[in-house]
């Protein structure tokens, strides 16, 4: 690891000054910017520690009926707030599906929105990625890539966005709350993250210096909370990484779809909004028809980037058990297997 | 060697009778959970430094540069080791005496045999200018192309395969045999290249003193780590003392010293300080060994009452381009299923990857799962309940040899198990079991057998004056609970209560212990403790018969009984004597035993021994998904003697659950075009986690063997890998309808 100064800033604005500066790395919970930095994927010359500036780390309801989290907010502790997880039970399902207790413990809300891929080549220094060096080329393509992108991707890059917490924030129309050396500023999640196109090394909409402070949800989010499921396809039952995952909340009344949100996770540069989906449930009869009209649609641009066309499929699949999961009505408790499959009925066990 | 802390931290054990066959918790255990266990890398001599391996990002090729000006410059960077500059060695580290000399990359040269090779090592005063300084060496290198896949090289036929197995071998006209079958089946099935990732990973701490030479460093075989150390630096083995008393998981890969363990020494001679050197997760991935991929086929014909008429495995593998170590996976069809006629062989390949070596049942585990797979498919072909086929064919003798096995108890480990996870009421058909959830259900069964092998090890006995004892032998313990079951064979050897003996072990100035691997240890170093207590409680009885003042005086040594520190006429209990005072009117101090233990030639050459045992495994699988979940594992295992049922439960319970892990999760993702492995790491080098096996039993069946050593001990280390991923492989099936045909089982294979 490569020597580097740390500075523990006591205010927002002395943070945004020291990060403004070229080379320099915000550390909040450091699960993923520590690692990056031992594998020599990046060398910041300066870490401003904001981990404990004590106004980002608040959870504070909103006069207009929304909430504001901080982003210093602990992943584990977000998710463990009776309140949240009540108002908006997708969003504590899916960070209780993401890693381990132990990271979730350390992982702050901020650091989950701006985790960088799992593609191996990205973190294999040896290997061309456009991420890391823009224009060296995308060793993915060709390569190991059965869990890469089928939506959203270019030549220039096939990675997938890993998180969990940000798929049903996407769909619930969450906003990101940034300052910077221009004041504050609000970007909605469906528009921070940016798909690869020419330029995969420009992943976010923020800028240097650019802190984020809160990330929000708007009054109307928690109007789902009785018919809201995020559900996680993965290789081992826990502590692993989605292979698609996806976010689902109806309103349903009197067996028609009143509003539907739709989101989709690993399986592109940024949790996937499925709005051409949310169209064909809109006013639909709530059945499986409608829902696998819904995954079609959600579905219809997709394309393999490699070896991973089965993952489109399984895509599709999970947004019809999402969607009939969400319509069957959220569990009371959260299931002992968050967003697993294998957690389909709550409180069922599924040692028996 | 003595521990820092006793081992008799906790309460004493209450207990009755002997020591063997008690539940006894690990002994080093409260060492271990409060941080005080010293493991090889907590150990800092004073003026130690920090030693860093740079290694290659190419898998094939030679090194052309490196930038040792800009490492040394940084702040800390004492000194580089490369090529140029390493201290000489007595030996050629690609020298191969014998078979199990394996050639090792000590910086001989410029060439790159494989990505992770060590191609520098950078010395510094602390870690973080060490791995700084690794960083800056910035390799240039003359790459040639990588052989990764068993299809990228030309194929040939091994010389031997495993341990020196004839890579083919016949037993009867397996042509003929599937020409009179009226049911044959043909599969092939893939397993894929898994690492070692023991929780500890390898590491040491080395200091020279003139030609003296000491050194902390895991090991499963400390004579033979200190021979070839010896051999390397043309120092006398007894100058060399190596320490390891813990060991945080071996599993094969500690069972030889690996290169890079040499290079720490080196790299202390180099610098003339001591060195620490400590492998990162992701260079385990080449120079500690690593089970090989296979592809195998497998050929079966069954005659019409569901007999098997022959039995072909074949199995092509892979070693590395400079070594020899063959994954002898088609052995797995010696000594399961009766056949008349059975052919094993192999072919391999040569890639440019590290020297595959011993894994955790090397060969029994890749080929068990291959063969457990085709039995059910060949079960299932004959329309026959897959446990009631392994039935008809079970096997008296050892098919290959027609030995009669020393022990078999197998087909009381079929019924327990059976009978404890509810097998009769299975569904002969698959996917026709649902759960009520909607999962697909499936239930399926393994055999599983592991050869009772020994090695030769050496202990020393001591009672002392005061009536206490001491037990010494260089046993190895990596975990699996050798310092409580040794020293409870010490007590009974002994005749003593094990908390009057104080049992040592895990370093090479002791008695020679052998290897810790094979599951073999207990058998082995037991039996060595056993003769040395008997040697030891020989001579106290000579002392005792043959002396008019004790109460023992005329009962020969046949006529005394040892129990509880004292020695007992076996024909009149009233007549006892303490050890104490035995020694005492001896006038003696303390007195001395030695023992042996080693395989017995002559039932070697009679009898067939192995360990056997039937796993049975549900899984449920999300119908839409594929996505597999194992629910339930009962396995009974039949292994001789049970010196402690805890520690073997959990040996069983361990190799189970990579049973799980073989099944549906190991597998080192290579990038097919440069050779370097792409999850080198623990998130995404993907083992079961606690969610993926809720329930895991194990049954441990009742065994008398009186051939395999007088303890009649067999082994445990290994066998529970073996069995369970074919039932787990087969559970999947039962549940699906899709057979398995390549592992780790995915998502995509079951999606339909
Ligand atoms: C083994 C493993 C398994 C995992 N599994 C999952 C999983 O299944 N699902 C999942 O969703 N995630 C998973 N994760 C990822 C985990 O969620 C992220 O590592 C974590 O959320 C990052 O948060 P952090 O606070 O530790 O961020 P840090 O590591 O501190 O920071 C990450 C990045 O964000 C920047 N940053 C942090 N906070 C701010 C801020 N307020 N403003 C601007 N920039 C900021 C940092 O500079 C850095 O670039 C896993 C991680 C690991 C190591
Ligand atoms: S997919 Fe993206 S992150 Fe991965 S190697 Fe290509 S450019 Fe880099």
């Amino acid at each position: 690891m490569r020597d580097f100064d740390y500075i523990r800033p006591a205010t927002i604005p002395d943070a945004i000054a020291a990060a403004a500066e070229p080379g320099s790395a915000y550390l909040a919970g450091g699960t993923n910017l520590l690692d990056l930095m031992k594998g020599g994927i990046t060398s910041p010359e300066r870490i401003v520690d904001i981990s404990r500036l004590p106004e980002l780390n608040r959870i504070e309801r909103l006069e207009d009926g929304g909430l504001r989290i901080g982003a210093l907010v602990r992943n584990a502790d977000l998710a463990h707030d009776a309140a949240f997880a009540k108002a908006y039970p997708m969003v504590a399902e899916a960070l209780l599906s993401g890693a381990s207790a132990q990271l979730r413990n350390a992982a702050t809300v901020g650091g989950n929105l701006l985790q960088r891929t799992r593609c191996s080549y990205f973190y294999d220094t040896a290997s061309a990625c456009n991420k890391r060096v823009s224009g060296a080329g995308c060793a993915a393509l060709g390569g190991e890539n059965r869990l890469h992108a089928v939506l959203g991707w270019s030549d220039a890059c096939i990675a997938t966005h890993p998180s969990d917490f940000c798929v049903p924030l996407v769909a619930l129309d969450a906003v990101v709350e940034i300052e910077g050396k221009q004041g504050r500023r609000h970007v909605t999640l469906a528009e921070f993250h940016l798909l690869p196109g020419e330029t995969p090394q420009r992943e976010n909409a923020l800028e240097p210096g650019d802190l984020i402070v809160a990330v929000r949800l708007p009054a109307e989010a928690a109007s789902f909370a009785a018919n809201a499921r995020y559900l996680k396809i993965r290789e081992r039952t826990s502590y692993a990484f989605a292979v698609v995952s996806a976010a689902a909340a109806l309103v349903v009344d009197g067996g028609k779809i009143r509003a539907a949100r739709l989101a989709l996770g690993g399986v592109a540069a940024k949790p996937w909004r499925a709005r051409a989906a949310e169209a064909v449930l809109l006013g639909a009869d709530a059945n499986e028809a409608t829902f696998a009209g819904a995954a079609d649609a959600a579905l219809a641009d997709a394309s393999p980037s490699g070896d991973n066309a089965f993952k489109i499929e399984l895509a599709r699949r999970i947004v019809v058990r999402a969607l009939t999961s969400a319509q069957a009505g959220t569990p009371e408790r959260l299931p002992a297997l968050p967003a697993s499959p294998f957690s389909s009925i709550p409180g069922a066990r599924h040692d028996a | 060697m003595t521990l820092e802390l006793s081992l008799n931290q906790q309460p004493a054990h209450t207990r009755q009778g002997s020591s063997i066959g008690q539940p006894l918790t690990r002994r080093d255990g409260f060492l271990k959970v409060t941080g005080a266990a010293r493991y090889a890398a907590d150990n800092h001599p004073s003026g130690m430094l920090y030693a860093v391996l740079a290694v290659s990002s190419i898998a094939r090729g030679r090194v052309a540069a490196l930038d040792v000006e800009a490492a040394k410059a940084h702040k800390g960077v004492v000194e580089v080791m490369t090529p140029r500059n390493r201290p000489a060695l007595a030996a050629d580290p690609d020298a191969k005496d014998h078979p199990f000399m394996f050639r090792l990359d000590l910086l001989q040269n410029e060439e790159v045999r494989y990505p992770n090779q060590t191609i520098a090592v950078v010395i510094a005063e602390t870690l973080e200018a060490a791995t700084e300084g690794a960083a800056l060496l910035s390799p240039r290198y003359e790459a040639l192309p990588a052989r990764v896949g068993l299809d990228d090289a030309e194929s040939f036929v091994p010389r031997g395969v495993g341990v020196g197995n004839p890579a083919v071998q016949h037993k009867g006209d397996v042509e003929a045999g599937l020409k009179s079958a009226k049911t044959r089946i043909e599969a092939t099935y893939e397993t894929p290249a898994q690492y070692h990732n023991a929780m500890e990973p390898h590491a040491i701490v080395a200091a020279w003193d003139g030609d003296k030479l000491s050194i902390d460093t895991p090991s499963q075989g400390l004579a033979m780590a200190q021979g070839r150390i010896s051999g390397l630096f043309g120092i006398a083995p007894q100058n060399i003392h190596i320490r390891s008393p813990f060991l945080g998981g071996g599993f094969g890969s500690k069972g030889m010293i690996s290169g890079p363990q040499v290079l720490g020494v080196l790299a202390a001679r180099l610098v003339g300080r001591p060195v620490k050197l400590v492998l990162r997760r992701e260079q385990m991935y080449g120079p500690v060994g690593h089970r090989a991929p296979t592809r195998q086929t497998l050929r079966m014909g069954m005659d019409g009452e569901g007999r098997l008429t022959a039995i072909h495995h074949h199995a092509k593998t892979a070693s590395s381009t400079f070594d020899d170590f063959f994954e002898p996976a088609a052995d797995a069809s010696h000594t399961l299923y009766a056949s008349p006629a059975i052919t094993t062989s192999h072919e391999a390949v040569r890639l440019d990857t590290g020297t595959p070596l011993f894994m955790r049942a090397p060969g029994e585990a890749t080929g068990s799962i291959a063969l457990e797979s085709a039995i059910d498919e060949a079960a299932h072909a004959c329309g026959m309940d897959p446990l009631e086929f392994r039935l008809r064919n079970y096997a008296e003798v050892e098919p290959m040899t027609g030995k009669p096995f020393s022990s078999k108890a197998l087909r009381e480990c079929y019924s327990q198990a059976a009978k404890a996870f509810g097998w009769a009421s299975r569904p002969l058909q698959p996917r026709l079991m649902r759960d009520a959830d909607g999962f697909l259900t499936g239930w399926g069964v393994g055999t599983a057998t592991f050869p009772a092998i020994m090695f030769q090890a050496e202990a020393r006995a001591v009672l002392k004056a005061d009536g206490s004892g001491l037990m010494e032998t260089g046993a190895q313990d990596m975990g699996q609970g050798a310092w409580t079951a040794f020293a409870q064979i010490a007590a009974d050897g002994l005749g003593l209560d094990i908390d009057q003996v104080d049992f040592r072990a895990g370093s090479s100035d002791l008695p020679n212990a052998g290897i810790a691997g094979g599951s073999g240890h207990t058998a082995t170093a037991g039996m060595a403790i056993h003769n040395a207590g008997a040697a030891v409680i020989a001579r106290l009885a000579d002392l005792a018969t043959g002396n008019e003042a004790s109460p023992l005086f005329g009962a020969d040594n046949e006529g005394v009984v040892a129990r509880g520190g004292r020695l007992y006429r076996r024909d009149d209990e009233n007549r006892s004597e303490s050890y104490a005072e035995i020694l005492t009117r001896a006038g003696l101090t303390e007195i001395e035993g030695h023992g042996k233990g080693a395989p017995d030639a002559a039932s070697q050459e009679t009898y067939a021994k192995h360990a056997h045992g039937a796993v049975f495994a549900e899984v449920k699988v999300d119908p839409d998904f594929g996505q597999i979940r194992v629910t339930r594992l009962v396995g009974a295992f039949a292994a001789g003697r049970v010196i402690n049922p805890r520690l073997v439960r959990s040996q069983y319970y361990g190799g189970m659950i990579w049973g799980v892990s073989f099944a549906l999760h190991e597998e080192a993702i290579t990038d097919r075009r440069s050779g370097r492995i792409q999850n080198a790491n623990l998130a995404e080098y993907h083992v079961p986690v606690n969610a993926d096996v809720p329930s895991v039993e194990a049954i441990l069946i009742h065994e008398d063997d009186p051939y395999v050593n007088a303890l009649g001990i067999k082994g445990v280390g290994e066998i529970g890998i073996i069995g369970t991923a074919g039932a787990v492989a087969n559970a999947v099936w039962h549940a699906t309808g899709v057979r398995p045909r390549r592992f780790p089982i995915r998502i995509e294979d079951l999606l339909g």
